[in-house]
């Protein structure tokens, strides 16, 4: 996949750097305002009466800092890194690169300021305010421009599979964001879409839907095809199954998104359709995953002694899990009970956890030790603790969810013998108690698994600044 | 250099894998087409709500169990038919209707502080749910809505039809200590929005601009330049919490449905 070379070629790999550590704080930050939200909604005394951190406030800016922030930080910085080593080529702005980086994190700085003020459009993972939607839309094309840019002066014939993922993702989230972000300003911070109802539901549905399929999987998908078989020193296990794997999540996850608005007044071809393909998507969702664990055939020894290969290897068995248990819960019928419920809640969270952030995990690591050229972590015995810290948080996480939410849906439709509710819906609320407190344990244990990440990747940056220093021997990135 | 040149797929895929632009085309096709049939559609055929401009909104008919046409007047309020011609005089069974100035305010401050995160305004079609919320949500509910708010989280109950349900006073207890009447509720207080006044410029704007939208904008016939100069009167000397109160009780009793009607065909 890399180019054969005679003399090495010199990459921009500084602005990777920042990305890693950026991602690295992000990831800390943002699970920590999950396990915050997360222990709000057990011990409701947390919001202090205070209107900034009230959990209507906090829970956008939580999904904004994971998915945005954290998310957004590990493709970026993985995007360029892939980009330059399969093309066997510098980016083809360094400059613009860096520009990417900083109003990135502006954005994310405006984000944090303004979603507490309660400056929101009222979609969810689209809340910023539109003068931020505009500047999202610059940062974007930055980093898309120079991203493809890189591939047309790639010095290799092909394009590394990798790269087509994440090019699909550059296009689909501008197409989205733009579509989906129309709106007319009231004031400089408020504005309303020119959408209303049901066109409205399908658009953000659209967006959202296919926000998770082409950022928070696509994207991801990308660093999959690269990192797995980089770490595991072997090559793809399937390339066909790759460009179908491509082709069929391309065309068909666009589908999906009305598989979030079952039996609303979205008329009901459109539910039924977006139903349809979901199912379909077992096929290819399931070769991909299976494209990333075969390419460990032969090599499943390496799994006692490599801690960054767990990572990738469990983030495929969540990305296998949720790819099926999503299209299950498309399903009209399971869809009557788990839609407005904690399952959902645990779905996502199976495939922010346990995939996209498993996944992140796995690249960071390689990367931080390629990128500062050392040949082990600070620790890797805490890159093990970590990868348990991680797997068990999802674990606890998702169960909870699991019981809590077929309960919730459960209690909501059960009838007594006179053919009256059987329950009020503040007794399902008070059901969820214990799930809601075993969530926000099974948060925090994830979140301990963040800081160790952070203490070591610091670490190991640290330790080998000094070793450079010692020896003035520049770092081959 | 021999590996480079073999084909492992099909021509095309080998030659999209060489050329960049190739790639980038025909990955932008593929992605905008599911979008493009699932969403175009729902701006021109009948039962979404779409006005359209020639009040047949797209040809929908919802029939009842003999196949009568219900006008869409008794859905969808139409001063010019209505035998109630204002915003004030409207009755609820008159048919959805635009928000008042108060409960615009109402609405901006239920989206500013994220209420739709926890609460629905989507009733789905079940037994349970016409039990516990009432007559389920149809599309001509949101018309309105510029950005509609049908929420996908349950962790509060469903509110599209609590309008009416609840007296003033206890919405107002609720809302600023919802622990006081509910004790296991998990809702955070709201009793410092009793301290924030409404935001009069800010909701006047809001008019003006929801009689300005592409789509389904609020007719220039029921937001008059006379009724939205007359807002500032409405909102003057209220609250956050008033607004917010309005809004909530002018939820869901604008339609009189009628048994055996289907309302989403
Ligand atoms: C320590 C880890 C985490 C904890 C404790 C946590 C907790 C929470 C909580 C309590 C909610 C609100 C649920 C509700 O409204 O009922 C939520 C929502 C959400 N979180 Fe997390 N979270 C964590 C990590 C993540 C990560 C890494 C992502 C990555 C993308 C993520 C993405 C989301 C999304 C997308 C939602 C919205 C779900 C929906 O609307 O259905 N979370 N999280
Ligand atoms: C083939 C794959 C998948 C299918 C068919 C699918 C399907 C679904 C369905 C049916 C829902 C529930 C909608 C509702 O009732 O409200 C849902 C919610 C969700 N899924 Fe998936 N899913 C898939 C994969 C994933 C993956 C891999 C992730 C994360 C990386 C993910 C993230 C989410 C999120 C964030 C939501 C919550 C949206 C919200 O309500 O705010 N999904 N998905
Ligand atoms: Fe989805």
């Amino acid at each position: 996949m890399e180019a054969t070379q005679t003399t090495p070629v010199k990459y921009d790999m500084e602005v990777v750097r920042w990305f890693t550590i950026a991602a690295a704080i992000y990831a800390v930050v943002g699970t920590l305002l999950g396990v915050y939200i997360a222990s709000e909604l057990a011990w409701p005394f947390l919001n202090f009466d205070i209107p900034y951190i009230t959990f209507g406030r906090l829970r956008p800016l939580h999904t904004n800092a994971v998915i945005f922030a954290f998310g957004g930080c590990v493709l970026m910085g993985t995007g360029f890194y892939m980009v330059q080593r399969t093309g066997a080529t510098r980016l083809w702005s360094n400059g613009l690169a860096w520009f990417t980086f900083w109003g990135w994190n502006l954005i994310i700085v405006l984000a944090v300021i303004t979603l507490p003020l309660g400056m929101s459009q009222g979609k969810e993972y689209a809340e910023l305010a539109w003068p931020i939607d505009i500047l999202i839309a610059i940062v974007w094309l930055s980093f898309g421009l120079n991203h493809i840019m890189t591939i047309a002066i790639r010095k290799t014939s092909h394009i590394y599979v990798a790269n087509w993922f994440t090019m699909g993702m550059i296009i689909m989230i501008t197409y989205l964001h733009v579509v989906n972000s129309l709106a007319i300003p009231v004031s400089l911070t408020k504005s309303y879409s020119i959408y209303s109802g049901v066109q409205d539901a399908m658009i953000q549905w659209w967006w959202g839907h296919n926000a998770v399929g082409f950022y928070l999987t696509g994207g991801f998908l990308g660093i999959m095809y690269y990192f797995v078989p980089k770490q595991a020193g072997r090559p793809v296990y399937s390339y066909r199954l790759s460009v179908l794997h491509f082709w069929a999540l391309t065309f068909g996850y666009v589908w999906l998104g009305a598989h979030h608005l079952q039996y609303t007044a979205l008329p009901d071809w459109t539910g039924s359709l977006g139903a349809a393909v979901s199912l379909a998507m077992i096929i290819p969702s399931w070769g991909g995953a299976m494209n990333g664990m075969m390419t460990l055939s032969g090599a499943w020894d390496k799994l006692r002694t490599d801690y960054i290969l767990r990572f990738l290897v469990v983030s495929l068995a969540f990305y296998a899990m949720s790819t099926f248990e999503g299209p299950v819960m498309s399903i009209k019928t399971v869809n009557a009970l788990s839609h407005y419920t904690d399952w959902t809640i645990g779905h996502v969270h199976s495939g922010a956890l346990g995939w996209m952030a498993m996944v992140s995990y796995g690249a960071m690591y390689h990367m931080v030790k390629k990128l500062w050229g050392v040949d082990k972590m600070y620790s890797e015995s805490l890159v093990n603790t970590h990868f348990w810290l991680a797997t068990i948080g999802t674990v606890v996480y998702v169960v909870a969810m699991w019981v809590s939410g077929i309960m919730q849906g459960l209690m909501w439709r059960d009838y007594d013998e006179y053919g009256t509710l059987s329950y009020t819906f503040v007794e399902s609320v008070a059901a969820m108690h214990p799930y809601y407190a075993m969530r926000a344990i099974g948060g925090m244990i994830f979140n301990l698994g963040a800081w160790i990440a952070l203490y070591n990747i610091v670490m190991t940056v640290r330790q080998a600044s000094a070793v450079r220093g010692a020896n003035a021997v520049p770092a081959n990135a | 250099m021999s590996d480079h040149d073999k084909i492992y797929s099909t021509k095309l895929q080998d030659k999209a894998e060489r050329s960049t632009i190739l790639m980038f085309v025909l990955t932008a096709i593929a992605l905008a087409i599911g979008g493009i049939v699932e969403i175009i559609p729902l701006f021109y055929l009948p039962n979404t709500a779409m006005s359209g401009g020639d009040g047949t909104f797209n040809g929908t008919a919802h029939k009842d169990g003999k196949g009568n046409v219900v006008s869409m007047t008794k859905i969808i309020w139409n001063p010019a038919t209505s035998e109630h011609k204002t915003l004030e005089d409207w009755q609820p069974g008159d048919g959805v209707r635009p928000y008042k100035p108060l409960e615009l305010a109402g609405r901006a401050i239920f989206i500013r502080e994220g209420c739709f995160l926890c609460h629905s305004q989507m009733i789905r079609p079940f037994r349970d749910e016409k039990d516990r919320y009432g007559h389920y949500s149809i599309a001509e509910e949101s018309m309105y809505d510029h950005t509609f708010q049908w929420g996908s989280k349950r962790t509060g109950p469903d509110l599209a039809r609590v309008g009416a349900k609840y007296s003033d006073e206890w919405h107002r207890r609720h809302l600023r200590y919802p622990r006081d009447v509910v004790p296991e509720s998990v809702m955070p207080n709201y009793f410092w929005l009793e301290k924030m006044p409404v935001n009069v410029a800010e909701t006047v704007q809001t008019m003006k601009v929801m009689t300005m939208m592409p789509f389904n904008p609020v007719p220039k016939a029921i937001y008059t330049d006379a009724y939205i100069d007359g807002a500032k009167t409405q909102l003057e000397g209220k609250t956050d919490l008033d607004a917010l109160i309005a809004f909530l009780q002018g939820l869901g009793n604008h339609i009189k449905f009628e048994e055996g009607v289907n309302y989403r065909d």
